[in-house]
């Protein structure tokens, strides 16, 4: 339990890895407004031929990205057949109250191919951006927002320390079931309330240590003078190099692409 | 030497709550530490030497009495950072006082708190992994690490801070005495090398025979005071005070007191083992 990897990263040293977390997730943040403004197949093209660059240059295994989709298959299939079959228009193809609609294969089509870019777009980032580093890119976007109040550097100091206790705490939830199960517990037969029932003696015990350690936390935090200054410096620094300018370029590109075959294909 | 801490009739009491009841921890407590010391603070549970260490960088404030860092009064909230700059503690538990991810960027922590420049900050961190001899780890996870490694790592985070004083607050009492060793080791490393002042609190008398001075606390007050070499061949005393001595030390008492003539001021092992070899070449 003591490795367990956090997210999905999966690590390396390729340009896509190494690009500034702050244009990963302003690129990303494009991306799906692009996704969403594609109004013909060809579109699709463009978008086809930007994630599979992406995902040559970060040298993931293509299959690791196309896992991602498996677990929301049945999202995906479902929104494939409700617009087919439910989406007005002139009619292919009936049998009993079921019809197919030419309109409605095309908008399934749209919709699946839609919601297939936006996850395999999305987990990008995730893939190849570590936690750490999506935190600090966090805070760094949100910064401005600061000045009107916006508890960007809490978000991301809660978020920090929330992935480094996962850890400890998964660590400790092992302990405690082996405690319990020492002491006759079983966790593992009888109906799914009898076996939620028996999570009950392992979450109380996890959540009292987990208050206990948050208050000894914030005491060890204070003694090392959190919060004595609101000009917190940082050990990290976040340079926009070429890359990233090369990275936003072709965003600009690609949006301009797809509005053109918006308004010359539709 | 000058005094660093000076504690002036030191009184902490709590409230239970429901039942009303005062408990009074510490009892008109005055002590010294001098700049440059290593002074270890025995006791067994509920004496109260936490408590003590806690009022040093002002996790406590006394109920009455004073206590001084530097000079500067731990009861005034506007000197609160500065007296925690200067004097950095350790808790007991290595994975309940680390922030990141990584272990330079926990190291990071604290002068990025105080606003320490980018370049400034890169060096304490290096300076302070090197100190405690965890360079090799600086981009290791902290759940990786060891025990003994993770508290290291925590002494590291408090060097960063630059402090003229470290509270060790049982450092080791989570640690397996390999890691111990590697505590004591590094704590006696930086108060001899580097001239910090170190303010251990143990319950392990062979940790607190490193220390230049004890001061042993019973049910808030101080019971004894003075170089281990003075402490502890008061061994009737000591186990009165539900502390055990060192064995060495015990061993040397219970020849004495058999009326061999045995130096019962051995500290350690070796020590003992030459003055036995003293004994049996002098019959």
């Amino acid at each position: 339990m003591k490795d367990i990897t956090l997210g999905q990263y999966f690590p390396g040293e390729t340009v896509i890895h190494r690009l500034d977390p702050r244009t990963k997730i302003l690129v990303m943040l494009a991306y799906v407004v692009i996704t969403f403004c594609i109004k013909s197949f060809w579109g699709y093209l463009v978008l086809a031929a930007f994630i599979v660059t992406c995902v040559a240059m970060s040298k993931i295994p293509p299959m690791f990205v196309i896992k991602g989709l498996k677990t929301i298959m049945i999202f995906i299939v479902i929104t494939g057949l409700f617009n087919l079959f439910l989406t007005s228009g002139e009619v292919i193809w009936q049998w009993g109250i079921l019809k197919i609609t030419r309109e409605g294969v095309r908008f399934a089509a749209f919709m699946v191919l839609r919601l297939v870019f936006l996850i395999v777009g999305t987990s990008l980032l995730t893939l190849t951006t570590s936690p750490i580093a999506l935190t600090d890119g966090l805070e760094r976007l949100l910064g401005p927002l600061a000045k009107i109040g916006f508890p960007a550097h809490e978000l991301a100091m809660m978020m920090s320390i929330a992935l480094r206790f996962i850890p400890t705490l998964m660590e400790e939830t092992d302990k405690i079931m082996k405690a319990q199960a020492a002491r006759g517990a079983d966790f593992e037969s009888g109906s799914l309330v009898h076996r939620a029932k028996a999570m009950i003696p392992i979450l109380v015990p996890l959540f009292i240590s987990a208050f206990r350690r948050a208050d000894e936390l914030a005491t060890a935090m204070e003694c090392r003078c959190y919060g004595v200054t609101s000009e917190r410096t940082s050990l990290h620094r976040l340079k926009m190099e070429r890359r990233d300018a090369f990275a936003g370029l072709s965003v600009i590109v690609m949006f301009v692409a797809v509005i053109l075959i918006n308004i010359y294909f539709d | 030497m000058d005094t660093i801490i000076k504690a002036e009739n030191l009184c902490f009491e709590y409230k239970n709550e429901e039942s009303g009841e005062v408990t009074k921890v510490l009892k008109n407590v005055s002590a010294e530490v001098k700049r440059g010391e290593f002074l270890a603070i025995l006791g067994h549970n509920g004496s109260g030497k936490s408590t003590l260490a806690k009022h040093i960088n002002a996790v406590l404030t006394p109920n009455s009495g004073k206590m001084y860092v530097n000079g500067l009064d731990t009861s005034d909230e506007g000197k609160l950072f500065d007296i925690r700059k200067t004097a950095g503690m350790v808790f007991q538990n290595p994975d309940n006082q680390m922030v990141a991810n990584i272990v330079e960027d926990d190291v990071a922590f604290a002068p990025e708190n105080l606003g320490v420049p980018r370049e400034e900050i890169r060096r304490r961190v290096d300076s302070a992994l090197a100190a405690v001899n965890m360079s090799a780890f600086a981009k290791h996870a902290p759940h990786m690490l060891s025990g003994g490694q993770k508290q290291r790592v925590a002494i590291a985070g408090v060097l960063a801070m630059e402090p003229e004083v470290i509270i060790l607050d049982e450092p080791t009492a989570m640690l397996d005495p390999g890691g111990r060793q590697e505590i004591i080791d590094t704590v006696r490393h930086l108060n001899r090398e580097r001239g910090i002042t170190v303010v251990l609190i143990t319950h392990y008398m062979d940790e607190a025979a490193q220390a230049d001075r004890i001061i042993v606390m019973n049910d808030g007050e101080i019971a004894m005071e003075g170089t281990p070499s003075e402490i502890f061949p008061q061994v009737e005393k000591l186990r009165s005070l539900g502390l055990d001595t060192p064995q060495a030390t015990e061993l040397a008492y219970e020849l004495n007191r058999d009326g061999f003539n045995i130096n019962t001021e051995v500290l350690s092992v070796d020590k003992c083992a030459e003055e036995i070899l003293r004994l049996w070449s002098v019959r």
